[in-house]
């Protein structure tokens, strides 16, 4: 309603930004979910500032403050709202901490395997014969590859740290958007516009990226939302398998693994808060990207 | 009205997720629900939660705590170790050694194998001659026979064993050789083992069902030597998972679990349901240090990450302030949750050779920063802790809090744990500067492990074969040397005491605690703790039973 | 259709050595099996000997050739550890994993679809939205956790569950399968829950978002215009469009399912081929590794013939063998 209002009265300033914030904007849902973000966002990005301790300096932990329950006050006479970690951490640092690496961790692995996924799918689909052959017994291959092998190789291979991970999410999650993309692609192909495209004598790269790409964007983006999730939890569970980052400086993932040896003893805090930020982060994720799948996919176009 | 709606449907995850966490918050304050728990249904048959896989049942193929501990309930061997980690008589009634060289073995009369056949001396020559014969065996009991050179068969019930050299922990090893039936193990393989063809022993237990991975079931053997045991059959599951391990006992599926985490202990404690039962073990968790070279090693390094001129750890000074500097207190009361024992050196005080003049090193940070500074290091430096992750109990978190004390002393500390897979083969590989490591000793008794963990490393006389520090002190090699020969008990023990005060004081390496091995039951049944961690059947009774066990 | 299968299996042959050259190399680089199998105080000798006994001592492509050799007749070489055959193993250990695999899927594609139908039918509504909510759950709290939930509710808190393990089995065809008695079902069920929940929440998702572009469809609104029934609009339409995507799905996380359960699997002691994978990658017994993914990848393989084959009847517009299908 209030976009029809406003494109009526001021036409002219109709950009395709402006008309997409608003067509955006028409689910109030999907705002909320958009703001939730926006502050997990800032909270990630100025944990340094606003946390009452800084997470990963060791010097600053102590052990005897470990497992506090939330409010409690440590030897230091520093309150902990949220409770501290088996090692005397705070548990609202490490989780403003743990966000920045959660979220880094979700959104580049995704962001790069989405990349080489969907260009090796389109291509695959595209071209056929011995390409599409090859991509897809490679993508076989991978998805036969288990994560944790992978995981463990890069691990005694390259050592242990964020960058390793990432390339361990990507490595693993890239062909099952490969295999996605080139399912909806093989579709496409067959379609008319394609058939016309071809007529033109249209470049392949403008084939690909202008006609193809945005037709088989709808399925990946439902895929990748996912996935960004998948990712994060993908990450704890290496971790809880014993195969993450370093333990001295725990994302979410990490955190809820921690804290998993406590779920039964009662300490729920130490898995439960994170588990918390996870799934708020997870849930704003999803909203916003189920809003931008409806407002980018051209055949929902009223 | 439809805000509303979309107000709760978005919130219905969070709320979905602290319903869970209320019900199993309250599971956790409330008394369980396990009423099975208290009566499994038959009594004389009980299930029991194992830590880890075994790998087989061929008592010759494996020397792995958990197949050595199973098979026990199956086999025999000549000697064994009681619940305190004494050596007491089991196949064999008596043995003493003839001259430096020899032992003489008396066995025991009127024990049969489970097929009825007599045990006797021909089969435990047998048993001796397979052990170093078993195809594929990925790490082999030879280590115990390889010193005989020869055994004769005296008549039935004596068997004489030479040595090349003086072995005073003959009989000790004689505990870990477990006796086979000649008559059915002359053909058999480890298949035969595994599919209970071959598995007849003297033990207290029959062989039902083992699957891989999975289970391994015994029935009573009721003409037992010792007398009858209380269960007629047990099911060994393997519930590797700690967390599923004690849910399995929460919801009684099993009636006892080994290795109770150290996070579910104090819920446990309160439970009127279960009951717990602990005992130090023989097994030391403590830090090897680099010192294999005079060149700093790759994970030591100045705080502007420049290389150091020489190797810190060289340098006894800097050894005993790492040591200084770590709270063990805090450790076993916070992290092992008071399930472990401060440590002063590789075993216990209540075991065979160790000194009581050894205490844990106090934690003293202000000293370790000053004994740095006399080192040469006022500002400290830049070093990574390696630990294995999967290994021992809590050993992640363990290398964790080390770190947080040594970055109290102004060392820039970094913490990297791994499975053990990728762990132990780069610390044999001599990649770390600081390795968090653990030791159990066998043989109750501490020449064995400083042997293999302090002595100069040698593959040729087979000392320090796991010294992965590289420590090397000739002094000690040789006070060592001449104790691991001493047959007078007394004697050796004293010189394995002076060596360990020597070794100690140069802080070879770094003591942190002994484990503390947990188990739990139900509160019907009652486990009496062993020190070699091992959990058998024989050590549990329901509770007001008279302890069996006498020999008929 | 013939020549099809025939080329796929004989691409499948490539896969298969590429696979295992993959985990050859991959196990190698993690680690030395021996330092993990050998009791600690052994000494060189000994350690010498059980590389041996391994084969270890000798070169990596001599290794691995010989690995070559003897899989071609079908031996895939013993288990480090258990010394058992790995391919013996690994069958004894299956028929639990595809129980277990078949299980979870069912729930998801039994609660996925329809849940999905609605949500996409209903997309404003109080339980459209309610639905997508929760999916939400299903995806972002890690498998490890959620299935420790579920023992400590259902097992622990409630009692009506067993907490681990595989129930009573009764051999079907000659497969021992626990879902035939009442003592398996009780088993299965929170492991079978525990690993359909995010194949749950994918299901839903995607199959609302099919179902919502569906409805957009000319042929649906025309289908409507015509006057056809709701049921029928929704059941041959709406549903018929949505279904590649949604089988391709199916295919991959029936795959991923099989392979690695590992954590649930873990959780609930389940005696599949996902523990002993996570057994075996700790230990290093590289023969079990090497042989597991062997079958894996072939099943994978199979699978993805058999999605391919399902697309083409679903839509005759994809070809078999596409590879001549871009030429026009």
């Amino acid at each position: 309603m209030i976009t029809t209002i406003a494109s009526s009265v001021v036409p002219e300033v109709q950009t395709p930004l402006r008309r997409f914030v608003s067509e955006f904007a028409e689910s109030k849902l999907a705002l909320a979910g958009a703001a939730l973000l926006t502050f997990i966002i800032l909270i990630a990005i100025f944990a340094p500032f606003i946390s009452p301790q800084n997470p990963y300096d060791l010097a600053k932990l102590d052990i005897l403050d470990s497992r506090l329950a939330p409010g409690e006050v440590s030897s230091t006479g520093a309150k902990h709202l949220l409770g501290t970690d088996d090692q005397g951490r705070d548990m609202l640092s490490g989780i403003f901490y743990g966000l920045r690496i959660s979220l880094g961790v979700g959104l580049a692995s995704t962001v790069f395997a989405v990349a080489i996924g969907l260009t090796l799918g389109m291509i695959a689909a595209y071209f056929g014969g011995w390409v599409d052959t090859l991509i897809m017994r490679i993508v076989d291959i991978q998805l036969s590859f288990p994560a944790i092998l992978i995981a463990l190789i890069l691990l005694a291979v390259l050592g242990q740290g964020v960058d390793k991970i990432i390339v361990a999410l990507i490595t693993v999650q890239w062909a099952y958007y490969a295999r996605t993309v080139r399912a909806s692609a093989l579709v496409e192909k067959q379609k008319e516009y394609m058939e016309a495209a071809k007529v033109l004598a249209l470049s392949k790269t403008r084939i690909l990226f202008r006609h193809l790409l945005p037709n088989c964007l709808p399925p990946l983006i439902v895929v990748a939302t996912v996935q960004v999730a998948h990712a994060i939890a993908l990450e704890s569970t290496l971790s809880f398998l014993g195969l993450g980052l370093p333990i001295t400086e725990p994302s979410l993932g990490l955190l809820i693994s921690n804290g998993f040896t406590y779920l039964m003893s009662g300490k729920y805090w130490i898995s439960f808060y994170p588990g918390v930020a996870l799934l708020l982060t997870i849930m704003s994720t999803n909203l916003v990207a189920d809003q931008l799948r409806d407002v980018l996919n051209p055949r929902l176009k009223k | 009205m439809i805000r509303l709606q979309r107000l709760f449907s978005a919130a219905a995850p969070l709320l979905a997720v602290t319903l869970v966490t209320l019900i199993f918050s309250s599971v956790t304050t409330a008394q369980t629900t396990a009423d099975k728990a208290e009566k499994p249904a038959r009594a004389r048959d009980i299930s029991i939660g194992l830590q880890a896989a075994i790998t087989s049942m061929d008592p010759h193929y494996h020397n792995i705590g958990p197949n050595n501990s199973i098979l026990r309930h199956i086999f025999e061997a000549l000697t064994t170790y009681d619940e305190n980690g004494k050596l007491t008589p089991a196949l064999a009634v008596s043995w003493r050694p003839i001259n430096d060289t020899t032992w003489e073995f008396k066995l025991r009369k009127n024990v049969r194998f489970h097929d009825g056949s007599p045990f006797t001396a021909d089969d435990v020559a047998f048993s001796l001659k397979r052990v170093p014969n078993v195809p594929n065996s990925p790490s082999s009991f030879a280590t115990f026979t390889k010193p005989i050179i020869d055994v004769t068969v005296v008549d039935p019930y004596t068997i004489v064993f030479k040595t090349a050299s003086p072995h005073v922990l003959l009989p000790s090893d004689m505990s870990q050789v477990l006796i086979v039936a000649k008559a059915v193990g002359e053909k058999a393989t480890t298949d035969d083992y595994n599919a209970g063809r071959a598995a007849v022993g003297t033990g207290a237990y029959k062989f039902v069902e083992y699957t891989a991975n999975q289970r391994v079931v015994v029935k009573a053997n009721y003409g037992y030597w010792r007398g009858e045991e209380p269960w007629d059959k047990i099911t060994f599951k393997m519930l590797v998972n700690p967390a599923a391990r004690v849910a399995a006992l929460l919801s009684g599926d099993v009636e006892m679990i080994e290795t109770v985490p150290t996070a579910d202990i104090a819920k446990l404690e309160k439970d009127k349901k279960f009951a717990l039962s602990d005992k130090v073990s023989n097994r030391v968790i403590y830090v090897h240090l680099n010192q294999h070279q005079n060149k700093a090693p790759v994970f030591m390094i100045d705080k502007s990450g420049k290389p150091l001129e020489k190797n810190p750890l060289q340098d006894v000074r800097v050894r005993r302030a790492l040591s200084m500097a770590i709270n063990r207190d805090a450790i076993v009361s916070r992290v092992m949750e008071g399930r472990a024992v401060a440590a002063s050196q590789l075993l216990a005080d209540q075991f065979f050779g160790t000194s009581k003049k050894l205490k844990p090193t106090k934690y003293d940070p202000e000293g370790a920063k000053k004994l740095l500074a006399e080192a040469g290091y006022p500002n400290g430096f830049a070093m990574t802790i390696h630990g294995p992750n999967n290994r021992y109990i809590n050993d992640a978190a363990i290398a964790q809090t080390i770190a947080q004390f040594y970055a109290k002393i102004g060392i820039d500390v970094k913490v990297e744990t791994m499975p053990s897979s990728v762990y132990f083969t780069r610390a044999s590989k001599l990649e770390f500067s600081y390795m968090v490591l653990g030791w159990g000793t066998e043989s109750n008794e501490q020449g064995s492990a400083l042997r293999s963990l302090l002595a100069t490393y040698d593959v040729a006389k087979g000392m320090g074969v796991t010294n992965r520090g590289r420590y090397s002190n000739l002094a000690f090699d040789k006070a060592l040397s001449e104790a691991l020969v001493t047959m007078d008990d007394k004697k050796r023990e004293g010189m394995i005491q002076a060596a360990a005060e020597m070794v100690m004081g140069d802080v070879g390496l770094i003591p942190l605690h002994y484990e503390v091995s947990t188990w739990a039951t139900t509160k019907a049944l009652k486990y009496s703790a062993r020190t070699d961690q091992y959990t058998l059947a024989m050590s549990l009774k329901p509770v007001g039973a008279p302890s069996s066990g006498a020999v008929r | 259709m013939f020549s099809y299968a025939i080329r796929r299996l004989f691409q499948s042959g490539f896969v298969l050595i590429a696979m295992s050259f993959l985990v050859f190399v991959g196990v190698y680089a993690i680690g030395n099996p021996v330092d993990l199998l050998v009791n600690p105080a052994a000494d060189e000798a000994e350690k010498l000997r059980a590389t041996i006994a391994m084969g270890l001592d000798k070169p990596f492509y001599a290794q691995y050739l010989s690995f070559l050799g003897a899989a071609s007749t079908g031996d895939f070489g013993r288990s480090f550890v258990f010394n058992i055959p790995s391919l013996e193993l690994i069958l004894q250990k299956l028929p639990a994993t595809i129980e277990l695999a078949l299980f979870a899927m069912i729930i998801a594609v039994t609660l996925g679809i329809p849940l999905g139908l609605i949500a996409g039918l209903k997309p404003d509504s109080f339980i459209g939205r309610f639905i997508m909510a929760l999916s939400i759950v299903g995806f972002s709290l890690p498998t490890f956790w959620v299935g420790l939930v579920l023992i400590m509710v259902f097992s622990v808190h409630l009692g009506w569950l067993p907490s681990n393990g595989r129930g009573e089995t009764v051999m079907l065809l000659g497969v021992p399968v626990s879902f035939l008695t009442w003592d398996g079902l009780a088993h299965l069920f929170m492991p079978a829950l525990n690993l359909a929940l995010f194949k749950l929440s994918l299901l839903i998702r995607l199959t609302r978002a099919g179902t919502r572009e569906a409805l957009l469809q000319d042929y649906v609104k025309f289908a409507r215009a015509k006057g056809l029934s709701n049921t029928r609009v929704i059941g041959v339409h709406v549903l018929k469009n949505i279904m590649i995507p949604i089988v391709t799905v199916i295919g991959l996380e029936f795959g991923s399912v099989i392979a690695f359960a590992i954590v649930t699997e873990s959780i609930f002691a389940w005696p599949g081929t996902g523990k002993l994978l996570i057994d075996s990658i700790n230990q290093l017994d590289r023969p079990v590794i090497v042989a597991y993914l062997l079958v894996i990848v072939a099943l994978f393989i199979f699978i993805n013939f058999l999605v391919d084959v399902v697309y083409s009847l679903l839509d005759p517009r994809v070809r078999l063998g596409a590879s001549n299908a871009s030429g026009h």
